[in-house]
């Protein structure tokens, strides 16, 4: 016992006379210590920030989350005068957009990468790529200019009409015809995606190994066989966390969303002709007219559902990728 | 490999005419897929920029936003709180994102440096919204009055991310050669740090920056809710500011065709700052040689 005791404080008293030898030969050099000090209380204030976002959004949702429970994912109207709120058509337009985008997107933005890899001459591969990486700069405001004062007409004219003659039988295109709607919102995001789904599907094309490439084709295969049999399996993990992060980045976008869809809640339905509602739409037509209590809550309520919903997405995405065994996708920080 | 091997045997008949179309079916469409890609961002820059340019004027840099509907006035007050609500950001953010880059990069090992890491791309996939909603209740909310300080702070979160990753990347690139030479030589690891890492990763940093700065600079959603938008000149950051995007979404939903044409000439000095931003970026790092 004694001996333990004794050999507890031999420990003790090692690990606390090699602490202050780091302590003194850090004070030796005043400006390391200040410099790591500093470089960890800045770590500190990114950490705590986000931290702090989760915290702030979570405090401050609580009253609705006590009122309403989950029926906050059900209610129909987020209807202030009344106070009774609800997300269920924001919800379901948040999810529909994206997913919409994200379906004609993911073939469009492979299909691009392919060529990008494989078809294209390659004297144009480096230029081409980086006017698709380009399409990822563009602010989204300027987007949902265009789409506004461009594509809705259009959308209201010619486009949706044309879709109800020859595809009318199918359910997303029946219904009413406002030009605001659910198609225009997820137009505007599979523009929004397309070169983020673009560039990391090229990025996990370009680490194929060449021998892989090279076996096929000696085999005899045709450079579409190549790519059948030799890339896109290979680099199928890396394309689908790279549909993943463009799925969260389509849930949360906001503005250009905001300016086509409508902003007037139907009752969800397949119909992509209808008006909707997004998450971050129902934020940024609420939070002007918020008062505190209820109504403001359901705001931040709103918020956190959208900030869940991606982070889940993120994260999913994110070990997708790192099971290629690379933290970043290429030369791209996504 | 079997049936692969088989598959691709040439010259058999029909099968061997499949294999054909399929290629070429496949090389068209690719290629459609691409050229569509290229054509929008093409039509979009073009359309944007011809009818931008024609309302771009001394007028339009140098005036207040005219009467709602009629032609003329400009977009001073926008341009003005632009400058000062994104200068401000990069005033916090940059230095937390550089700091938190060489943390990754320096100081950072075994599990908190991944939580670290874990939290900073987690950073970057939350939507901008939601960095509005946080400086909305946190600063205007208890303030009640909106404000361009809470608009700088929601766009700071923004850029740590994207610095952070770009120092960590490009101070990771610098040869550790160079660090032990600095250290043999007797320097401090701070000094090593700051003298001899750093500048060798200067440009890397500085581009990391730039990209930041471009892309907040073009964000609305969190200034709608903190900034706010004001259509007169005034330099307060504890009062409602207007900023470029801001300006542009607000005549965007104005249902006059004047007001629309005046988005348009934002809309094209917003595309501008962030293509040729991207452009020079991309020829600074000789981006347009071939891998």
């Amino acid at each position: 016992m004694q001996f333990l005791f004794s050999t507890a404080i031999t420990v003790a008293s090692g690990r606390a006379r090699a602490w202050i030898r780091k302590l003194q030969v850090q004070a030796r050099r005043p400006w390391d210590f200040l410099f790591r000090g500093l470089t960890y209380l800045l770590v500190l204030v990114v950490l705590c920030t986000v931290v702090g976002i989760a915290w702030v959004m979570l405090s401050n949702s609580l009253p609705t989350i006590q009122t309403f429970g989950w029926s906050f994912l059900t209610n129909e109207a987020f209807d202030p005068v009344h106070n009774t709120f609800g997300v269920r058509p924001a919800l379901f337009g948040t999810l529909e957009t994206a997913l919409f985008a994200l379906i004609v997107a993911l073939p469009l933005g492979v299909g691009t990468a392919i060529f990008l890899v494989d078809f294209c001459p390659r004297a144009l591969r480096a230029p081409l790529g980086f006017i698709v990486d380009l399409l990822a700069a563009i602010p989204s405001i300027v987007l949902g200019l265009w789409g506004a004062v461009v594509m809705v007409p259009w959308l209201q004219n010619t486009g949706q009409p044309w879709l109800q003659k020859y595809l009318g039988f199918l359910p997303f295109f029946q219904g009413e015809i406002h030009g605001y709607s659910i198609l225009a919102g997820g137009l505007l995001l599979i523009v929004m995606i397309l070169p983020i789904l673009t560039a990391i599907s090229r990025e996990v094309m370009l680490v194929v190994p060449k021998a892989q490439r090279e076996g096929l084709l000696a085999l005899g295969a045709t450079r579409w066989e190549v790519i059948r049999y030799a890339v896109l399996p290979f680099a199928r993990a890396g394309i689908a966390g790279g549909a993943i992060l463009a799925l969260g980045r389509a849930l949360g976008e906001t503005i250009a969303v905001t300016l086509v869809i409508g902003n007037q809640a139907a009752s969800p339905s397949l119909h992509l002709f209808d008006t909707g509602y997004t998450l971050s739409s129902v934020i940024a037509n609420q939070f002007g007219e918020a008062t505190p209590g209820l109504f403001q809550s359901a705001v931040l309520e709103a918020g956190l559902i959208l900030l869940i919903i991606t982070l889940i997405v993120n994260i999913f995405a994110r070990l997708l990728i790192s099971r290629l065994g690379r933290e970043r996708v290429g030369g791209l920080v996504v | 490999m079997k049936t692969a091997a088989h598959l691709f045997q040439p010259d058999r008949g029909a099968l061997h005419l499949r294999r054909q179309i399929a290629n070429y079916l496949a090389v068209g469409l690719t290629t459609l897929f691409a050229g569509a890609a290229i054509f929008f961002l093409g039509y979009l820059i073009v359309y944007v920029a011809r009818l931008g340019i024609q309302y771009l004027n001394i007028d339009f840099f140098t005036q207040p936003p005219g009467a709602e509907g009629e032609a003329g006035g400009g977009v001073l007050p926008a341009i003005e709180g632009s400058l000062i609500i994104v200068g401000l950001a990069a005033a916090i953010g940059v230095p937390l994102g550089i700091f938190t880059g060489i943390y990754l990069s320096e100081f950072g090992r075994g599990r908190i440096a991944s939580v670290v890491r874990f939290l900073v791309d987690i950073l970057t996939g939350i939507p901008s919204i939601i960095f509005g909603l946080f400086a909305w209740v946190l600063i205007v909310v208890p303030q009640h009055h909106f404000s361009g300080f809470a608009g700088s702070v929601a766009l700071s979160i923004i850029m740590i991310p994207t610095v952070a990753r770009a120092t960590e990347e490009v101070l990771r690139l610098v040869p550790k050669e160079m660090r032990e030479g600095s250290v043999a030589l007797g320097a401090t690891e701070s000094r090593t740090i700051l003298r001899v890492v750093i500048p060798a990763a200067k440009s890397g940093i500085i581009t990391g920056i730039l990209l930041a700065v471009a892309r907040v600079a073009g964000e609305t959603a969190p200034l709608l809710m903190t900034a706010l938008g004001t259509n007169f000149s005034r330099i307060s950051l504890s009062r409602p500011m207007d900023a470029l995007p801001l300006r542009v979404f607000n005549f965007t939903l104005d249902p006059f065709a004047a007001d629309h044409d005046k988005a348009y000439a934002g809309a094209f000095v917003l595309m501008m700052l962030v293509l040729v931003t991207s452009f020079a970026v991309r020829w600074a790092t000789g981006g347009f040689k071939q891998r």
